[in-house]
């Protein structure tokens, strides 16, 4: 599973202990182990991949220099702005279809009754699965002549789910959000469970309802949450890439067609590393820019200290 | 929403007769309703794969998909383990344990020596590199990581994916293990070097042991991020032998895709171990869901 545990870098502040601290030297090494594996299969890599965007290489032979032919040959190609706009797509629908749901049932499922504990244990498998499990599942129950619709006898679910363009863009956004929804429940289940008790008591001294308790207490006090939520779900929604792949391997044509599938189809399929390269790169500056835009949404570094504490 | 004229005093509960039906009112509907909804949303899909993978082939074309199967069939599963999923099986607790132990360990080293001397200039910077690894993803250095994997001989290993995994698992456990660390109170730090003990033996025999917590749940943590792991895989082995399941799964259905009870026994074959873990650690595993959350 590749639950985007992203959280923007919260600020760890190394001189807490300062006073007690030992000189590094003795101990410095320690971490040179976990330095050098890190640096040699990420840091090296993510250098590495913009300078194979200015090359030219077919994934077995020689790597020549290419100058800017596969940026070229990326940012004139539409297969770009495509892949863009379904990224946008899946991410937006996904986070308008996750966000309402999980914070309605992370709201239910902080209460303290037994069976809501039961239903949580149920409701966080999809978390466990493999991504390739999951689309393999759907695939199948989508079926129109054997699945869930046929099953169901009801029409509306008898449909080519994963043949029709706008059918299968749904259907990723629907089975991303089956897999997600858990882990943002989670999120929501545990930031209410901090919600202070004496504001909901004095609440309804006052004689506020359910629905205005919800929306002047519980609302605001989970603001910080939700903005956090949406930055996973967000640069999450990224590098969505199992899950389409096995559901839909981009198609019908290219309507699932991502960034990170777009990257995958050149490079490993059509062997052309070099635009690959240059896609992938353009996906770390996207991923860069939107959580340096949704930290600033945010209120700056108020959103990371938030995070830190929860 | 009505007014209210006489509160209780405690403020949770009125005890006159008439609140029975407010407290009808109050309860949380929209709530429960959504509740119930995605209970059936999440159960539908689980119950139909099990379903359909005990039924025979020609059961599966003729009964209705959501109904008993008559005479269960374990046919599907024979067909399955014969099909070499023991042996993926093996290969992807090899990975996950041959990259989970190592990168809990070196990210240990790493959080007490960046806990114990972080202030110095080259601890700190490297704490800097870790959190700023945190944004990077697999997906976007997939590439070169191919290519470091070709030049190092190792493509179609088990180790291929074992080592970008624990690299890749490196940022978060560090952050995690640090901050528990850190909540070592001094004086045990303290008392131990006065004791004349090495770094080295605090760390093993002191911060080792009182982060265990931290230790299990950044493990778990891992395991089930390796154990689902398709990406690796797909891009570092094309040799049958040295599949994991994720990939496994995705090659069998490719090959008997019109087989849907055999590739339904499939996946419940190798979603087994993960829920078996589950029933027996869900907390433990519920905490490690989110460990980049909490703490």
């Amino acid at each position: 599973m590749t639950v985007p545990v992203q959280v923007p870098p919260s600020e760890v502040v190394p001189g807490r202990t300062a006073s007690h601290t030992v000189r590094q030297g003795s101990i410095a090494w320690m971490v040179l182990p976990a330095l050098v594996m890190f640096v040699a299969f990420a840091v090296i890599p993510l250098i590495g991949v913009f300078a194979l965007s200015f090359t030219e290489w077919n994934g077995i032979g020689d790597i020549r220099p290419a100058g800017f032919d596969s940026w070229r040959e990326v940012l004139t190609d539409p297969g770009l702005p495509n892949a863009l706009w379904v990224t946008f797509e899946v991410m937006a629908l996904s986070w308008a279809f996750q966000t309402p749901l999980s914070l309605l049932l992370g709201v239910f499922l902080a209460g303290k009754q037994r069976y809501r504990g039961v239903l949580a244990v149920l409701f966080f498998v999809p978390l466990l699965l493999s991504q390739a499990a999951i689309a393999i599942t759907f695939k199948a129950l989508l079926d129109p002549n054997f699945g869930l619709g046929a099953g169901l006898g009801i029409d509306f679910l008898v449909q080519d789910w994963l043949g029709e363009p706008t059918l299968a863009l749904a259907t990723v956004v629907f089975v991303v959000s089956w897999q997600f929804i858990p882990f943002h429940t989670l999120i929501y289940q545990g930031a209410v469970r901090q919600i202070p008790v004496s504001l909901y008591e004095a609440a309804q001294l006052d004689g506020a309802g359910r629905l205005r308790q919800f929306f002047s207490i519980t609302l605001p006090q989970l603001k910080n949450t939700v903005i956090a939520s949406s930055t996973l779900m967000v640069i999450g929604s990224l590098t969505f890439f199992d899950l389409i792949w096995v559901l839909t391997a981009g198609g019908p044509g290219d309507a699932t067609r991502a960034l990170a599938l777009d990257m995958y189809i050149r490079g490993f399929r059509a062997n052309l590393m070099g635009p690959a390269s240059a896609i992938a790169v353009i996906l770390v500056v996207v991923g860069l820019l939107l959580a340096l835009a949704l930290r600033r949404l945010g209120g700056g570094r108020d959103a990371g200290s938030q995070l830190e504490g929860m | 929403m009505s007014t209210v004229t006489a509160p209780a005093p405690t403020g949770t509960r009125a005890p006159e007769p008439r609140t029975d039906v407010r407290k009808f009112l109050q309860l949380n509907w929209i709530g429960g309703l959504g509740g119930l909804f995605w209970l059936v949303v999440v159960i539908l899909p689980v119950y139909w794969i099990v379903l359909t993978s005990v039924k025979t082939r020609a059961n599966y074309y003729t009964t209705n998909p959501l109904a008993p199967p008559g005479e269960i069939s374990f046919e599907n599963y024979s067909f399955v383990m014969e099909s070499g999923f023991p042996r993926y099986f093996a290969n992807t607790a090899i990975v996950t344990l041959g990259a989970v132990v190592p990168a809990v360990l070196i990210s240990f080293m790493a959080a007490f020596a960046i806990v114990r001397a972080g202030d110095g200039r080259f601890l700190r910077s490297v704490n800097l590199l870790f959190l700023a690894g945190l944004a990077i993803p697999l997906q976007a250095v997939i590439i070169p990581v191919y290519l470091i994997i070709i030049r190092l001989q190792m493509y179609d290993t088990l180790l291929a994916i074992i080592l970008p995994s624990i690299a890749f698992a490196i940022p978060l456990t560090v952050l995690i293990l640090s901050n528990f660390i850190r909540d070592v109170p001094k004086e045990l730090f303290e008392s131990m070097r006065l004791d004349g003990a090495s770094e080295w033996r605090t760390a093993w025999s002191l911060a080792f042991p009182l982060t265990r917590p931290a230790l299990v749940t950044v493990g778990i943590y891992n395991a089930l991020t390796i154990w689902n792991g398709f990406l690796l895989p797909l891009v570092l082995t094309t040799d049958p032998n040295q599949r994991t399941l994720p990939l496994a799964l995705w090659s069998f259905q490719g090959q008997y895709g019109v087989n849907v009870p055999a590739v339904a026994a499939a996946v419940v074959l190798t979603t087994l171990p993960i829920l078996t873990l589950y029933v027996i650690g869900r907390r433990q595993l519920l905490s490690g869901l989110t460990a980049g959350f909490g703490r």
